[in-house]
């Protein structure tokens, strides 16, 4: 199974393979954990599920994610949000409200910020995602978080993430924005709490030390 | 520069815990404290910014399944046939409920009396529940609605605040539209306002307000037999317990309600709603956990406002400046339910200025939208509108400094209180304070309506405003119970129930903790918010989390420090009023002898010590009271009506300041929700249909990253108000965002001479306004 349902660059990414696979099954929704993809004994091995399995909404897809891959089965409306949240258990963007109005959804996708909410799952394919979760170093922040720490960029921490990749993306492109440009960057992203003072703080602070 | 802070420190001395059986309050912390009053980051900011932080819309259980809820389409209909066998039959289709399956539609109460069921026959308002589904995915959950078929007979609907007592206004509720009534007030305002030498009144129009926090409400409800566990985004999670007990007819031992973490709710979810019972029903039926979070339409639709508002203010004023009358009549929107329309909405015109006749009078009424609900300050935020614009004009009429006006008009006690005289000075010092924080009457001698060199003369104009609030709910109280824990080896837990809402409560209550042991706040695990495994608390709401937690967690350290005073005494062989406290170790009074916390033989033995701390009421002779004052620069582009907020200082005297970071991020915080409340956000039904237009973000506008001011000034007024509480804090929260939309509008004013009465100062108004007074620019 790890051979045909992984790229395999990680030997480490067996054992997310599997957990991601009992999570699946466990949820009864068989659809994608089912496809073609999988050997026969695989299906045998959840016959249960099998009786309702509906292959045809599910297309075999492979994405890339904080530098791993991940073949999975997805009904082609289903947004990168939805795989990455609710399949994946990567749970650092959040739903705002799924129209592309908040940008607590937002990840990287080869460096810049998108709305996961906006990107189907298949739009994705071929494309570096990079989520808050994969700013890290082990258990360590990054410097875009610690930073947002540091600075208290945040008061509920709901939009946090999706801020801290706006903030990631912006740096990337730019290690030495202005103020404005700051606000211009981040003005995708709506903060209820009202943080934006701080969140404006937290990544000034952020370039700093990331030029060292 | 360590060994000046060392040098400093030594300076500070370590509070002791009182005598064993002693009488009275401990003793205070001194002018000084060693973590107290410091900016320390969160405790869980690791969490929150790595997505470690488990939010309830983040949990995921084996099993689990997606439910929805449909809404009624309309602004009054009756439900005539519901028709769910379509979506019955669907692939991925798990349960569906609705007044059809009449074992799931227990009996439901918004409230005020209100007695009705969870999916009801007459909707009152548009989005209330109809039906409910669960599916394997969200996707086929939406399918599922789509298709259920209702059938409604629509009804004739009433949706704007100012016809609801109309004559021929359709009765919301079979008796009228009319919720509740009520007058208050004091001396004689006929009399006031002869006596006075200028009298003003106004018409205000404050338009709804949602809270939209960025989590959607919502919950994942699982059961295991008899038991239920909800995962709720909440402010109070034994506030949700109580209601789904009651709705669900279940035992309290038998609801668990989790809310570790909670996306923003500023008081919308203080209460849970309907979707909490029709997963947990769902659930029920399906052995499957159930995950139900509403859509972001649906909560703007459904999950709380502050209401809509008309005030008519009227007040009398000496040639000195000496209020001598305010009338007040406020008529408020509670929606299709009794929900505190009109709550608090009087309290800042008769308690924030001296005035010894005070008249108001508030009508709250009924229209076919969502029940109202607290929002930050509720009724505060729509009187400071009006009274601190008044006050503004008053200081024009009678060309005095508006600072002055204010400062001639400060109470000593709370007059809505029977004059219970205020612990503090704190209005006096705000406006005092903030005034020369902000460099007042420099700011206004320069900018006064005058253009803006290199902006284009005329063109583009500066203006300064302010204003000033107090919040009559900051001083929290009882009951509150927290449970500390001292491990063997220094460390500690803290057992609290209250939520951190995003105002940093943990953090703050870690601080008070590591003050009293002299470790560092980060050493202490907080455990919170879950009803099975944490102590009692109210909801996190009204600006009182840390002046009613803060003291009973400084008195579970006492507890435990008693404890541990008593086992030093024994090691060391002297009696107990001969040892003292040195921050983690103990001492002999006379210095001699000393032994660490974590040499301590009984505690090695025992392994823990611990201590619980009990909220004790507050004096029942004073007001315990925060206040605040705001100054603000704004810029008016007289060709567009568009209005930028340049900068804005902000002070508050809400007693002593513990974590001095999150407090200016609750001013930050404050003064970009009251830009927002004057600016661009107000709910729009629509005449036609009475149905909600702007009903997502895009058109609901909430302020920006590109919206705040460049420059947000927080300057405490720094004092600690004894009399208060055994911490001498008072609430925040509320008070920082009460006077920023007044203060925007007197700007405005100062700017261009247009006095904007309603909420949102809409720009398009605005220029027309400014054209009318000048001619076209
Ligand atoms: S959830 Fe994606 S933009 Fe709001
Ligand atoms: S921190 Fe709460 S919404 Fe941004």
């Amino acid at each position: 199974m790890t051979d045909d349902t992984r790229d395999g660059h990680r030997s480490g990414g067996q054992e997310l393979s599997r957990r991601a696979f009992i999570k699946t099954s466990g949820m009864g929704t068989v659809a994608f954990a089912m496809g073609p993809a999988y050997g026969a004994g695989q299906a045998a091995a959840d016959e249960e599920t099998e009786t309702r399995l509906e292959a045809g909404e599910t297309v075999p897809i492979t994405l890339h994610i904080n530098g791993r891959s991940e073949r999975l089965l997805v009904e082609p409306r289903w947004s990168l949000l939805f795989v990455l949240r609710e399949r994946l258990g990567l749970t650092a963007a959040k739903v705002g409200c799924e129209r592309g109005e908040c940008g607590s959804c937002t990840v990287l996708l080869d460096d810049v910020p998108r709305y996961a909410c906006m990107t189907l799952a298949v739009e994705a394919v071929g494309r570096r995602i990079e989520t808050a979760e994969g700013l890290m170093d082990g258990e360590t922040l990054g410097q875009v978080q610690a930073s947002f720490v540091k600075e208290d960029g945040l008061q509920c921490g709901y939009c946090t993430p999706g801020q801290v990749m706006a903030a990631e993306g912006l740096l990337r492109r730019n290690p030495s924005p202005g103020r404005d440009e700051i606000r211009h960057a981040m003005s995708g992203n709506l903060c209820r709490c009202g943080a934006y003072a701080h969140i404006f703080n937290a990544v000034e602070d952020a370039a700093r030390h990331r030029k060292g | 520069m360590a060994q000046e802070k060392e040098g400093i420190e030594g300076q500070i001395p370590f509070t002791q815990a009182p005598d064993a059986g002693a009488e009275g309050e401990p003793e205070a912390w001194g002018e000084r404290t060693r973590v107290v009053g410091e900016r320390h980051p969160r405790v869980d900011g690791y969490e929150r910014v790595s997505g470690a932080a488990v939010f309830p819309s983040d949990v995921v259980l084996p099993g689990m399944v997606y439910g929805a809820m449909l809404g009624s389409p309309h602004a009054n209909a009756r439900v005539k046939s519901i028709d769910t066998s379509a979506a019955e039959g669907m692939a991925g289709v798990y349960a569906v409920i609705s007044r059809n399956t009449g074992d799931a539609n227990p009996a439901w109460s918004y409230g005020g009396g209100h007695q009705g069921r969870l999916f009801e026959d007459h909707c009152r308002f548009e989005g209330e529940a109809v039906a409910a589904v669960a599916a394997d995915t969200p996707y086929r959950a939406a399918d599922a609605l789509r298709a259920i078929v209702v059938e409604y007979e629509e009804l004739p609907f009433v949706s704007d605040v100012a016809h609801a007592l109309d004559e021929d206004a359709p009765g919301v509720h079979a008796d009228g539209n009319l919720a509740g009534e009520s007058e208050d007030g004091r001396g004689d305002v006929e009399q006031g306002f002869a006596a006075a030498d200028v009298v003003l009144e106004r018409n205000f129009r404050v338009g709804s307000q949602m809270q939209t926090p960025l989590e959607p409400h919502g919950c994942v409800a699982s059961w295991d037999g008899d038991r239920l566990t909800v995962w709720e985004s909440t402010q109070g999670v034994f506030a949700i317990q109580g209601e789904l007990a009651e709705v669900l007819d279940m035992p309290l031992a038998r609801v668990r309600v989790i809310g570790h973490y909670v996306g923003g709710a500023f008081g919308s979810k203080l209460r849970t709603d309907k979707y909490a019972v029709a997963a947990a029903l769902m659930a029920r039926r399906i052995n499957r956990p159930v995950k139900l979070f509403l859509t972001r339409e649906q909560t703007l639709l459904t999950q709380g406002n502050r209401p809509a508002t008309l005030m008519t203010l009227k007040v009398g004023a000496k040639k000195d400046g000496t209020l001598t009358a305010i009338h007040f009549e406020g008529t408020g929107a509670s929606g299709a339910y009794k929900a505190g329309g009109t709550s608090l909405l009087d309290w800042i015109a008769k308690d924030l200025y001296r005035c010894p006749n005070v008249r108001t009078h508030l009508k709250d009424v009924y229209i076919n939208a969502q029940p109202a609900r607290p929002f930050r300050a509720p009724g505060y935020v729509q009187g400071s509108w009006a009274m601190d614009q008044m006050m503004d004009e008053l200081a024009a009429e009678l060309a005095m400094d508006p600072v002055a006006l204010r400062l001639k008009n400060i109470p000593d006690g709370s007059q809505a209180r029977d004059d219970k005289p205020y612990t503090t000075d704190g209005l006096r010092r705000c406006i005092e304070e903030g005034a020369a924080a902000f460099g007042w009457q420099q700011a206004r001698a320069a900018g006064k309506g005058k253009g803006v060199a290199g902006k284009g003369e005329g063109h583009v104009r500066r203006g300064v405003g302010m204003a000033a609030a107090n919040w009559y709910v900051g001083d929290g109280g009882p009951p509150a119970t927290v449970i500390l824990r001292l491990y063997v080896d220094g460390t500690a837990n803290l057992n609290m129930g209250a939520s951190d809402i995003g105002t940093g409560t943990k953090t703050v209550m870690a601080m008070v903790v590591a003050e009293e042991f002299g470790m560092d706040p980060d050493a202490i695990q907080v455990e919170h918010a879950d009803t099975a495994t944490t102590q009692f608390a109210t909801p996190s709401g009204g600006s009182k989390t840390v002046p009613t937690e803060a003291p009973t967690v400084r008195r579970a350290c006492l507890a435990v420090k008693d404890q541990l005073m008593d086992m030093a005494a024994t090691q060391l062989g002297r009696p107990r009023q001969e040892i003292r406290f040195a921050g983690d170790r103990l001492e002999t009074t006379d210095g001699l002898e000393t032994v660490a916390i974590t040499d301590l033989d009984a505690l090695k033995n025992q392994k823990v010590v611990v201590g619980i701390g009990e909220r004790q009421p507050n004096p029942d002779d004073v007001s315990i009271t925060p206040f605040a004052a705001q100054f603000c620069e704004v810029e008016v582009n007289t060709g567009t009506g568009e209005v930028r907020l340049l900068r804005m200082v902000g002070t508050n005297e809400s007693g002593r300041v513990i974590n001095r970071l999150t407090w200016d991020g609750q001013l930050v915080g404050g003064v970009t929700m009251g830009a927002g409340f004057a600016q661009t956000e107000s709910r729009v039904l629509d005449g036609p249909t009475g149905k909600l237009c702007n009903k997502s973000w895009h058109d609901y506008k909430l302020p920006t990253a590109l919206d705040v001011p460049d420059e947000v000034v927080s300057a405490p007024v720094m004092l600690n108000d004894e009399e208060a509480n055994i911490v001498g804090a008072k609430g925040l929260g509320e008070p920082v965002t009460i006077p920023t939309g007044a203060a925007i509008a007197n700007a405005v004013y100062d700017a261009v001479g247009v006095r904007m009465l309603d909420t949102p100062i809409n720009p398009e108004t605005l220029v027309a306004r400014i054209d009318l007074q000048e001619g076209p620019q």
